[in-house]
C-alpha cells in the first residue's frame, strides 16, 4: 500500500509520525515534572516514599519514548539527526545525561551499598525533573527559531557557534519554550498524583499547588503561541527559502483541521483538566498536551515548508523533503509504523493492571519498592 | 590523539560499560523467565524465592544497562554525523525498529516483572517474565542486523546525487548472513555469562553454608543452561568466524596474527606476538605458539586445503589467489573519488553528457571509492596484537566455561557439591570472567574492522561530525566519571543485595 504513496506524502506521514512521538515525549515528561515536585509536595518521609516509587513505576516510558523518537528520525530524516545532534552537540549531550541520571537513581535511592546515599539521587531526579523538561522545550523552539548551521554539497553539515547548541539559551523564544514546557510537565504530574493517589493530605496539598502552577502554564503557553504566530518564520517559496511574516500564523490557518483545530482543542483540554483536578482529568491534560505539541511540530515541517531553518545560512535549512530517508526506507519503515497501535495496545493493557492506587502500606510491604 | 581518536575513544567507552550489562540482561531474563515457570508449574514457594531474588539482581543491573544505552542510540548523531548521513538510510532503520519492536516490549514488562507480583495474576506475572526475556533478545537482533551491515554492508546502493548510500533491498540487510550469525554468538555470549554469574553466586552461599538449598537448585538450573548455551555459543562461534574468514579477511589474520598466508593453516591456541613484526618483513611472528593444525583452514573455509590469506597477502596482494593488493584498491579508490568529483563539477556547470560520461566512469571503480581515502596501504592493517589477544581471550574463557558447567552439573548431581570447596571458589572467582569475554569479543568485533567504520565502504576517520577536540574530550571525560560513579554504586548494591540472600520473599508476599 504504501508503495503507491508519492514520495511527498511518505515524507508527510512520517514528519507526522515523528510529531506525534514528539507529543508523546511531551506527554511522559509528567514523570518529570512530578519528580521535581516532591520535595515540596510531600510533608513526610511516607508521602516522599509514595511519590518516588509512584513516579518510579514509569520513568521507563520516557526513556522508550526518546529512543524510539531518536531512531525515528534517523530512519525517516537522517539529515536532520546528523545535522542536530552533531551540531547543536553540547543542548543533547546535556539532555542526555539528564536522563542517565534518572534511571539508576529511582532504583538505587533506597538500596542498600549505594554509596553516594538518597540525597545524591533524589538531587538527580531534581535535575533530572527541571532539566529534561527544559531542554526538550527549548529544543522544540528551536525548530522556530532555528540554528546556525551550514550543510555542503556532500550533504555534510558545520555547526558554526562554539557554543555547540547551547547558544540556544540565550535566545528568549526558547527559554519561553523551555519554560511553558516544565510548567505543563508539573501540572502533568499533579494530575497524576490525583489520577493515581488515595491519601488525603497529599491530595488536599496537590490540588492547592496545582491551581497556581495551572495558571502560569496557561500564560506561558499562551504567550509562547501568540510569539510564536506572529514570528517571522522560514518559508519554501519553489526551490529557495525566504523569511516570511508571520509564517507560522500562516501555516496554521492554511490547515486548519491538521494543525489548527487539534492545537485549540489540545489547548482546551489541557486547560480543562488542570481546571477540573479529578480522578480522569490526567487523561484530559494528557491528550491536550499530545495534540498541542503535534500540531506545533507537525506545522513546522509540513508539505516541504523548512522544520529546521539555519539562520547561518537560510538555503541550508532543513525541510523534510532535503533531508529525509530514500523512497525505499521510508516505505519499509511505514510499514514498520503500522505496529506502533500494538505497542500502545499492550501498553494500555499493562498501564490498566497496573493502575490499582498506590497506598502507603503496599509500598512498606512490598520488597521490590524502590 | 585527535578528533576521530577521541571521538571513538567515546565511543569504545561507552560500548563497553553497556555492554557490561547487556550480556547479563540477556542471559538473567531467561534464567528468570524459567525460574519462574518451575515456581507456577509446581507451586513451589521456594521456588518463587529463588526467582525474586534473581529478578532483584535483573534489575539493579536492567536500569544500569538502559541508563548506558540510552546515549550508545544518540552517539551516532552526536560524534558521527557524516557516518549517520552517509549511511543512516539504512543504518537508522534498524535502530528504530528496535526501538518499536523491542526496547518497548522490554520496558513495558519489565515494570510488570518488578512491581506486579500483587497487582497482577500469575499468569500474566509469568508471561511478563517471559516477554522482558523475548524482548531484551530481539532487542539485541535489530542492534545486531545494525552492526553485521557495518561488518558486511549488503543491500544498498550509492546515490552520487545525494553522497550517501540508500537502501535498496530491506531483506538484504535483515537477513544478512553476518547479522544472524552475530546474532546468535552475541546471546549466546550473554545466556553463558549470566549462567557463570548465577552459579558463581551460588558458589558464595555454599561456600558461606548459607542457603544451601537456594544455591544448589540454582546452580543446577544455570549451568545446565549454560552448559547448552555453550554448545550454541561454540556453533555460532564456529558460523561468525566462517563468515569472517569470507567477508573480512584481514579480520581473521589480525585474529590469528597471521602475516603469511598458507594452505592448510592452523589455528594460534597459544601464541605471543612478537611485537617487533611489521608486514612483508621476515621476523618469526610469534616468540612461541601452539598451533591446532590444519583448523583455520577448516573454519574458515570448511576446507582443509583451503588457503588463508595472510596481512602480507592483504597488503602486497597475491596473483595465484587473485588478491589485489591494498595499494591497487587505493589507485582504483582515488580514481573513483575523482570521477564522482567531475560528475558534481559537470552537473553544476550543467554538462549533461559530461556527468553522464564522468558517472559512467565512477561506476566503474565505485566499489573502491572507500579505500581511495587512504594514503599508505598499511592503514588498511587493524590494531593486531589487541585483535589478536582480545579473540584467545573470549576463545580461551569459553572453554573453560565448558569445563566449569560440566563439572558443576556432575558434582550437583552426585551431591559433591557442598563438600568440593575449591571448584566452589573456581566458580566463585569465575564471575568476572564471563563479563571479560564477552568485552573481549566486541574488541574482536569492532577493533578487528578498522580502520572501517563500515567495511571497505567508510574509512572511520571519514564518519566524524565536525567537532573541535575538545568537545569530545569533556563529554569523554563527563561519561568516564559518571560511568564510573555510577558502576562502583551498582556492584556496592548488587554485593549487598547478594549478601541480603533471597529473603525478600519472607515479608509475606503471594500473588493475588
Amino acid at each position: 500500500m504504501f508503495e503507491t504513496w508519492e514520495l511527498l506524502s511518505l515524507q508527510n506521514y512520517w514528519w507526522g509520525i515523528v510529531s506525534l512521538l514528539g507529543g508523546f515525549l511531551a506527554m511522559i515528561l509528567f514523570v518529570q515534572g512530578g519528580q521535581a515536585l516532591i520535595p515540596s509536595l510531600a510533608k513526610n518521609e511516607a508521602d516522599k516514599s509514595l511519590l518516588y516509587n509512584l513516579y518510579g513505576r514509569k520513568w521507563e516510558l520516557g526513556f522508550t519514548t526518546l529512543v524510539l523518537f531518536g531512531g525515528a528520525v534517523f530512519a525517516a530524516f537522517p539529515l536532520f539527526y546528523a545535522v542536530s545532534f552533531g551540531g547543536a552537540y553540547f543542548a543533547w549531550m546535556v539532555l542526555l545525561f539528564a536522563y542517565i541520571i534518572q534511571a539508576v537513581s529511582y532504583e538505587y535511592r533506597t538500596k542498600k551499598g549505594n554509596v553516594y546515599g538518597s540525597r545524591v539521587y533524589e538531587l538527580f531526579l531534581s535535575i533530572n525533573g527541571f532539566l529534561s523538561p527544559f531542554l526538550i522545550g527549548v529544543i522544540i523552539a528551536t525548530l522556530f527559531s532555528g540554528g546556525a548551521f551550514i550543510v555542503d554539497d556532500a550533504n555534510l553539515s558545520h555547526w558554526l557557534n562554539p557554543m555547540r547548541g547551547l547558544e540556544a539559551l540565550s535566545v528568549p523564544f526558547n527559554v519561553l519554550g523551555g519554560i511553558s514546557v516544565v510548567l505543563v510537565s508539573r501540572v502533568l504530574g499533579m494530575l497524576y498524583i490525583l489520577n493515581s493517589v488515595q491519601e488525603k493530605s497529599l491530595l488536599e496539598l496537590t490540588r492547592k499547588k496545582l491551581r497556581i502552577e495551572l495558571l502560569m502554564a496557561i500564560a506561558f503557553l499562551a504567550s509562547f503561541a501568540l510569539w510564536l504566530f506572529v514570528l517571522p518564520g522560514a518559508a519554501a517559496h519553489s526551490e529557495t527559502i525566504t523569511i516570511e511574516a508571520s509564517r507560522y500564523w500562516h501555516t496554521f490557518t492554511f490547515y486548519p483541521i491538521v494543525l489548527l483545530m487539534p492545537f485549540v482543542i489540545g489547548l482546551g483540554l489541557f486547560i480543562l483538566g488542570g481546571f477540573k483536578g479529578g480522578k480522569s482529568s490526567f487523561w484530559c491534560g494528557v491528550a491536550g498536551t499530545v495534540l498541542m505539541v503535534f500540531a506545533l511540530l507537525m506545522s513546522s515541517g509540513i508539505d516541504g515548508a523548512p522544520f529546521y531553518p539555519s539562520y547561518a545560512d537560510l538555503q541550508s535549512s532543513l525541510t523534510i523533503t532535503n533531508s529525509s530517508g530514500s523512497r525505499n526506507t521510508l516505505v519499509v519503515m511505514s510499514y514498520v509504523s503500522l505496529f506502533v497501535p500494538v505497542v500502545l495496545g499492550y501498553i494500555a493493557v499493562v498501564w490498566r493492571a497496573m493502575s490499582k492506587p498506590l497506598t502507603h502500606d503496599e509500598i512498606k510491604q512490598d520488597p521490590f519498592s524502590y | 590523539m585527535d578528533l576521530i581518536d577521541w571521538s571513538r575513544a567515546q565511543f569504545a567507552l561507552t560500548a563497553i560499560y553497556h555492554f557490561l550489562f547487556v550480556p547479563l540482561t540477556l542471559g538473567l531474563s531467561f534464567l528468570v523467565a524459567i525460574m519462574e515457570t518451575i515456581y507456577v508449574k509446581t507451586g513451589d514457594e521456594k521456588w518463587l524465592k529463588t526467582t525474586k531474588f534473581w529478578v532483584k539482581l535483573f534489575g539493579i543491573n536492567f536500569v544500569i544497562g538502559v541508563a548506558t544505552g540510552l546515549i550508545m542510540e544518540f552517539e551516532f548523531g552526536t560524534n558521527w554525523a557524516a557516518y549517520s548521513w552517509i549511511v543512516g538510510d539504512i543504518f537508522g532503520a534498524p535502530l528504530a525498529i528496535e526501538g518499536i519492536f523491542a526496547f518497548f516490549l522490554e520496558s513495558t514488562f519489565f515494570v510488570v516483572l518488578f512491581f506486579g507480583w500483587r497487582r497482577v495474576s500469575k499468569g500474566f506475572h509469568l508471561l511478563s517474565a517471559w516477554l522482558v526475556a523475548i524482548g531484551t533478545n530481539l532487542s539485541a537482533l535489530w542492534i545486531l542486523v545494525a552492526n553485521g551491515w557495518m561488518q558486511f554492508p549488503v543491500g544498498m546502493e550509492f546515490n552520487p546525487d545525494t553522497m550517501r548510500y540508500e537502501m535498496a533491498n530491506f531483506w538484504e540487510v535483515i537477513f544478512s548472513p553476518v547479522a544472524v550469525a552475530k546474532f546468535l554468538h552475541t546471546i549466546g555470549g550473554g545466556y553463558v555469562t549470566a549462567a557463570i554469574f548465577v552459579v558463581g553466586v551460588s558458589a558464595w552461599f555454599l561456600l558461606r553454608g548459607r542457603e544451601t538449598q537456594f544455591a544448589r537448585r540454582s546452580i543446577i538450573v544455570a549451568s545446565s543452561f549454560g552448559l547448552f548455551a555453550s554448545f550454541f555459543l561454540l556453533l555460532s562461534g564456529d558460523e561468525s568466524a566462517h563468515q569472517v574468514a569470507q567477508k573480512q579477511p584481514m579480520k581473521l589474520a589480525a585474529m590469528e596474527g597471521l602475516y603469511k598466508g598458507e594452505g592448510r593453516a592452523g589455528i594460534i591456541a597459544f601464541g605471543i606476538l612478537n611485537p617487533d613484526k611489521k608486514v612483508g618483513d621476515d621476523l618469526p611472528e610469534f616468540y612461541g605458539d601452539i598451533q591446532l593444525p590444519y583448523a583455520l583452514s577448516i573454519l574458515g573455509y570448511h576446507d582443509i586445503n583451503a588457503f588463508v590469506p595472510g596481512i602480507n597477502d592483504l597488503i602486497n596482494g597475491n596473483e595465484k589467489f587473485n588478491i589485489m593488493s591494498a595499494g591497487e584498491k587505493i589507485e582504483r579508490g582515488k580514481v573513483a573519488l575523482q570521477h564522482l568529483n567531475a560528475y558534481h563539477e559537470a552537473k553544476k556547470a550543467g554538462d549533461t553528457s559530461g556527468a553522464e560520461t564522468a558517472l559512467q566512469a565512477f561506476d566503474a571503480n565505485q566499489s573502491y571509492m572507500g579505500y581511495g581515502h587512504f594514503t599508505d596501504p598499511l592503514q588498511t592493517v587493524p590494531p593486531i596484537a589487541l585483535t589478536f589477544y582480545s579473540f584467545h581471550v573470549m576463545v580461551g574463557l569459553g572453554s573453560f566455561f565448558i569445563v566449569l558447567f560440566i563439572a558443576l552439573l556432575y558434582l550437583g548431581m552426585t551431591n559433591e557439591l557442598l563438600t568440593t570447596r575449591w571448584a566452589l571458589w573456581i566458580t566463585f572467582m569465575s564471575i568476572p570472567l564471563g563479563f571479560v569475554a564477552c568485552e573481549a569479543g566486541w574488541i574482536v568485533a569492532e577493533v578487528g574492522r578498522q580502520p572501517w567504520v563500515i567495511q571497505d565502504l567508510l574509512p572511520t576517520m571519514k564518519g566524524s561530525s565536525a567537532l573541535n577536540v575538545q568537545s569530545v574530550q569533556i563529554t569523554f571525560w563527563a561519561f568516564a566519571v559518571l560511568f564510573t560513579a555510577l558502576l562502583i554504586a551498582e556492584i556496592k548494591i548488587m554485593m549487598a543485595a547478594i549478601a541480603n540472600g533471597p529473603h525478600i520473599a519472607e515479608k509475606g508476599d503471594h500473588h493475588v
